[in-house]
Order: structure tokens, then sequence, then C-alpha cells
């Protein structure tokens, strides 16, 4: 596989010296340095950490699994949406519409 | 927890052929019962055995709740409990480890009818799965910059780099990673601001998990780079792949972000 474009050594050097130069860079950031990044919310493109919480940290099979609960039925379920994709309205389409879920349902 | 009375039938088969006879009816209520369990006075067993059928399926079910959570909420519980009951049918685990299941989710739900009117679903739930490997994923120290520092800069196009083992790239069409974190933490979900593309890298550093948006051009360059790539090569493949690719911003946030364990010039490499 050929390449187009050619990289010369000088722009590389430079590319790696701006990003060693960059901030803290020097040292990886501490979990609380990166929350605050986070907290500052997410205009700073890659420099914003977003950590994904999450209940049950470990996930299932792990210590807060739950114990059992009747579910057993439910073939005959109609499917509507009831999370926040009714909240999200998206700009220019509707992909947070909860509507067209509706329509899907074959009859 | 009710017992199951096992005839005569459990003495005479060994203990795999019972299980192979006792298991397929678990995930389809349409398959009758074994005919090998019994209840007392050797009646039908019908009630009993739908105990275990519930028990396993809820389980699973859970499984998936736990692991895709930002999924679940944009859904609403009822309509994730019924999309992952389908999807726990056709796709059994296939390891006793519950936190190794769901890995074929974000394909089911990427072809589940009912999920179409939501086309960023599948990549959010992508990234769940990730996010959960990410956290059982080896521990390891990420590449210290001093190492990229202390490479003659005329070498530096042929540095390789090591994979974090918690290192996954995301790529998404949706802002996956902006529905993703709204949904993934504990505030209300509000107007969303995006409707770009985003790729993610998931990273586990130290103990927490991070997901970043990557920049354009990010995703190519790591992926190249994860791929055994050289520094010179993934860079001119990044820059073809969107020429808004900034290398210095992208290696800087590598470094960040833990992605890389080490780097490493093979010697009497093209120059």
């Amino acid at each position: 596989m050929s390449t187009k474009t050619l990289i010369g050594a000088a722009y590389l050097a430079s590319a790696v010296t701006a990003a060693l130069a960059t901030g803290a860079a020097a040292a990886p950031l501490s979990e609380a340095e990166v929350k605050a990044a986070m907290d500052a919310g997410m205009e700073k493109c890659y420099g914003v950490a977003l950590a994904g919480q999450n209940d049950c940290a470990a996930g299932p099979g792990t210590t807060c699994q739950g114990t059992s609960t009747v579910d057993y039925q439910g073939n005959a379920w109609k499917f509507v949406a009831g999370g926040t994709c009714e909240t999200m309205e998206l700009p220019g389409d509707r992909m947070g519409s909860p509507e067209a879920l509706d329509r899907d349902i074959p009859s | 927890m009710a017992e199951l009375v096992v005839s005569m039938a459990k003495r005479r088969l060994g203990g795999l052929a019972y299980a192979a006879a006792f298991t397929p009816p678990l995930l389809d209520p349409e398959v009758e019962e074994p005919g090998l369990i019994a209840g007392p006075n050797g009646k039908a067993a019908k009630k009993r055995y739908n105990v275990y059928r519930n028990n396993v399926t809820v389980s699973l079910i859970n499984a998936l709740a736990d692991t895709f959570p930002a999924t679940q909420r944009i859904v609403g519980e009822e309509f994730f409990r019924a999309m992952a009951r389908i999807h726990v049918r056709q796709s059994p685990p296939a390891s006793p480890l519950l936190f190794e299941y769901g890995r074929g989710f974000a394909d089911f739900i990427e072809g589940f009818e009912h999920a179409r009117a939501l086309p960023y679903l599948a990549d959010v739930a992508r990234m769940e799965r990730v996010w959960l490997d990410a956290y059982h994923a080896a521990d390891a120290a990420p590449l210290k910059p001093d190492a990229l520092a202390s490479i003659p800069p005329e070498r530096l196009g042929q540095a390789t780099f090591a994979a974090h083992p918690a290192a996954r790239v995301v790529r998404s069409r949706f802002p996956a990673v902006t529905i993703f974190a709204l949904n993934r933490q504990d505030g209300p979900v509000g107007r969303l601001e995006t409707a770009e593309p985003e790729d993610g890298l998931v990273t586990r550093p130290q103990l927490e998990v991070f997901v970043r948006r990557l920049p354009p051009g990010g995703a190519v360059f790591l992926e190249s780079l994860m791929a055994g790539k050289p520094l010179g090569k993934a860079v001119a493949v990044a820059l073809e792949d969107d020429e808004r690719f900034d290398p210095a911003a992208n290696i800087a946030g590598m470094l960040e972000a833990g992605a890389f364990t080490a780097v490493a010039v093979s010697e009497g490499g093209r120059r």
C-alpha cells in the first residue's frame, strides 16, 4: 500500500516537540485533574475526558449482580421508547424522536 | 427456591447428557420442557422448570442492563428489556463469565427493526461494551512522554508504539460519544448541541475508564499506530483521511490519554 503523503523528518520532529511542550503532557494527568478538565465542558477537542459512570462498575457477574425478578413472559410486547431519546433533540434531523418507533412495528 | 425432583432418568444419563437435554428449552419457551424431569409422584414439572427458564433469562437480561446502562436509559427500561430478551434467546453466552457477555449486542441492535429510528443506538452500545472491556483489561503503565523525547528527531518517522491493553477506538457516524456521556451521568439529558460524527478513544491509564472524543483524523491515526504502523506512516494516513489532522495535538492527546505503553525504533528501518 503506497502512501501519497510523504512526511518529512523535520515536520514530524516539530510536531513531537510541540506535543511534548503542550501543557502538562510531561506527566500523566491525575484523576482529579482529568475530572476538572471534564467538568470544564466539552469545548476542547481531545483534551476532555469523559468518565462513563456505571452503577455497577465492574459489570455483571461480579459483586453487584441483582437477584432475579419475575420477567419471564413478554412475547407480545409493544416497543415504545420511554427513555431519554425523547428528550434529546438533535439539531438538523430528528434522531431523537421516538415517534418513528411505533411505525416499524409489524402488524 | 423450588427444587426439581429429578426422576430416575438422571441416574441413567451422565451429567453432560443430562445437561444437554435440560438446557435447550431454557431459552426457548416454545420448546417443551425436557421429559426427563418430573415432580413428586411422577407429575409434570412444567411450572418448576419455568422457574429455571425465568432465572436464566432474567439474569442474562440483567447482565445486559448492567453492561449497557446508557443504552437502556435512551430507550427506557421496558423497551430495553424486551429487546434484550430477544437477543438473549438468539445469542446465549458462550462464556460462563457474565462480564464477557454482550459482545454481539451492538450488532444485534443495528439490525433490530424497532430500533431503526435510533440509528446511533448501536454505536452507544458499542462504546459501552468497549468501556467494560477497558475496565477489565490488564493494568499497564502508560507511555511516559520522556520516552518519546529521547528518540532522535530523524528517526521519529520509524517509531512504533505498543497499544495499552485497555485502549480502544470506537468510530461513529453519529455523536455517539456525547450521547454516551450524557446518558452515563446522573443529571438530566437535555438538547444535544451536535449532530457531528464522533470517534471515541477509550482508555484506562490507572483505575478509572475514560472516554474521549477524537479530533479529525484521530481515529485513523490511532488505529494505524495500534496496528503497529510507524509514526510517519500513521501521520500520513491520518492526513489523507482528514486534512484538518493536527499531528502535535494528536500526539499530545494520545500521551495524555494513556493509549500506549511503549515506543520503539527498529534498527535499520527504511529512511
